[in-house]
């Protein structure tokens, strides 16, 4: 293979070009949709229109963000095996949302995971509690998002890092503030589309320099850097992290509350279930499209070019298409790249601004009665003061180690959404006081660990040695969530609360009387 | 968010579509569970199985990955089967009694 050299990082015309489509496009969605989205359940919801099939698209085009096609592919290229150890646990979660919340959820509840905590208990303490769990989520989410986008697009595009910022910031507040659920769906929808076409070609491409057959270009691989990128290295060294980790991350994307929201916008239980299905499928063809890709550019740009680049390996998947497509593939991967960027914070950012209207502002502050003009202009205000926070935050945090909050985000997910949510679907004596108990000792134990584990306490603050062993703390803090609902329900049980379970188990198994 | 109208339904019909939609699910999330862990478990203490040729250049890591991301796939899709045909017959079944 002949060694290139890059232009990444200098201006890319048909990057600009793809790019200023992909925006033009979207902002005529979102003036579309914002005449459709004056009632709460059309800005929350997309009025419930969407069908299986569109929200397995956007649900997938949710969860494959910027840093998990640039990261994976990044990993797998540096790596090998390795990487697709990693993906695999990104995909086990989905399986677990099929099986035991996407229905109930959709049937339960109107706009967020709250609602269903909420259904029979106490709903001031249960709304309170379930918001904390829910913006600690998105927030993390989002720092780590920001901050990724920040660095990716100065390194593509070699634009000022806070103006970058600035740009997705601004862009993502439009389609939010002006085109609610609606615009969001499909700019997800588009953005999963652009990728995994790209991702796709991109693939065509690679396999076509070998006989279109996989095994070839992974026994290139091996005779260019030895037979160990086939065979798992370093990744799972401690089995009690690996466990932990996949706790984390299994149950956590259960209890992502972008993720969630999104089963709302289809019309039932049946769409809602089916749209699981396609997202399940669409990402695990995205991850072995991206374990190809990872292998593509071991073999046909070479280790030392990638991390010449970028040590972590991100540039791989750009460096590929370069290699493959010249730079005009190129410009067109990198407006995907940052087209997923603008979805995956618009999507996170919806989520938070809903819970701060519908779940603090409506049901606790106004005690549940609110006007739903009063409402969606909460929720416009709530997604204003999210944008701007977002920004800033990304802004604050630059050139910070924020590799820690993704995780950070699925333990807490783990820990104080998923227990409680499931607990409320299943267990008749649950009571307000033990749904509280599992959010704050999830909360808690999720935010406390993972701050004395070797991630925070080793890597950003740079002590010698971490107070807690694991890197993940799922596995002490979601069974303590678990233990805490169980104990305070069984200290204070209410059996007004238990009574009301039965008309939530009609709901629930029968879809009487669903939003 | 209280009944409007208290629903008089065949109680027995109700309470094994409650007990058939739990015995699949909590199946299905098991054999999840054990794909997973199972996966992991080998590569915490058996790395080396997984690094067994297959062939000239694939491993059992390479294939199990593989049948791993797939068995998810195929695992949500029996589970949309199994709910699109037995549960919703039962549950249209139990809604046909259904009085207001």
């Amino acid at each position: 293979m002949n060694e290139f050299s890059s232009t990444i990082g200098q201006p890319n015309l048909t990057s600009i070009l793809f790019f200023f489509v992909f925006i033009c496009g979207t902002l005529g969605i979102t003036y579309w949709a914002a005449k459709k989205s004056k009632s709460a359940s059309q800005f929350y919801a997309a009025g419930r229109s969407v069908t299986g099939w569109q929200n397995g698209l956007a649900l997938a085009g949710d969860y494959m963000s910027a840093a998990s096609f640039l990261g994976i592919a990044g990993l797998v290229s540096l790596k090998g095996y390795d990487g697709l150890i990693y993906s695999i646990g990104f995909l086990v979660g989905w399986p677990i949302i099929m099986f035991l919340i996407a229905e109930p959820l959709r049937n339960l509840g109107k706009y967020t995971f709250a609602d269903v905590v909420a259904y029979r208990l106490k709903q001031k303490p249960v709304r309170i509690a379930a918001s904390v769990g829910s913006l600690m989520t998105v927030s993390f989410y989002l720092i780590a998002q920001m901050v990724g986008s920040g660095s990716l697009i100065k390194m593509v595009f070699g634009l000022q890092y806070e103006t970058a910022i600035i740009i997705v910031g601004a862009v993502m507040i439009s389609y939010v503030l002006f085109g609610g659920m609606l615009a969001t769906t499909w700019v997800q929808i588009i953005k999963a589309c652009l990728l995994l076409g790209g991702a796709t070609v991109m693939v065509f491409i690679v396999l076509s320099k070998f006989d279109m057959n996989p095994v070839n270009l992974f026994a290139a691989a091996t005779a260019k850097y030895g037979a160990k990128v086939l065979e798992p290295g370093g990744l799972v060294a401690n089995p009690w992290d690996a466990v932990s980790l996949g706790l984390a991350l299994m149950f956590g994307t259960a209890g992502l509350p972008h993720i969630l929201m999104r089963f709302y916008t289809v019309p039932d239980a049946k769409a809602a279930r089916k749209s699981v299905f396609y997202a399940t499928g669409l990402i695990g063809y995205f991850y072995i499209l991206t374990f190809i890709i990872g292998f593509g550019a071991m073999v046909l740009v070479g280790q030392d070019i990638i991390t010449k680049m970028d040590k972590g390996g991100n540039m791989a998947a750009l460096l590929l298409a370069e290699a493959t497509g010249g730079t005009m593939f190129l410009g067109f991967i990198a407006a995907v790249a940052f087209a997923t960027i603008l979805a995956v914070v618009a999507g996170l950012t919806l989520a938070g601004a809903t819970t701060l209207s519908h779940d603090l502002f409506v049901n606790v502050f106004r005690g549940g009665k609110s006007s739903e003009e009063e409402e969606v202009k909460v929720a416009k205000r709530a997604t204003l003061f999210l944008g701007v926070l977002a920004v800033g935050l990304g802004i604050a945090f630059k050139g910070q180690n924020v590799a820690f909050m993704v995780g950070l985000a699925f333990a807490i997910a783990a820990s104080a959404n998923f227990p409680a949510l499931l607990l409320s679907i299943l267990w008749r004596k649950f009571s307000t006081f033990g749904a509280v108990a599992s959010i704050a000792t999830g909360t808690v134990l999720a935010v406390g660990l993972i701050i004395i584990s070797p991630t925070v306490w080793v890597d950003v603050f740079k002590y010698p040695a971490a107070i807690f062993p694991l890197k993940n703390p799922a596995i002490i803090s979601m069974f303590g969530a678990f233990f805490a609902g169980w104990l305070g329900s069984v200290l204070r049980p209410d059996l007004a609360e238990q009574e009301r379970y039965e008309e939530q188990k009609i709901r629930n198994y029968l879809g009487v009387g669903a939003e | 968010m209280s009944a409007e109208k208290p629903l008089k339904i065949d109680l027995n019909l109700f309470q094994t579509l409650v007990v058939k939609k739990w015995t699949v699910s909590l199946i299905l999330t098991a054999v999840m569970l054990a794909i997973y862990y199972g996966y992991i478990l080998v590569l915490a203490f058996h790395k080396e199985t997984l690094a067994t040729k297959v062939g000239e250049t694939m491993t059992v890591g390479m294939i199990v990955g593989l049948v791993v991301i797939l068995a998810s796939w195929v695992m949500t899709g029996i589970y949309v089967a199994w709910a699109n045909t037995t549960y919703d017959d039962l549950v249209k079944r139990i809604r046909g009694t259904l009085k207001e």
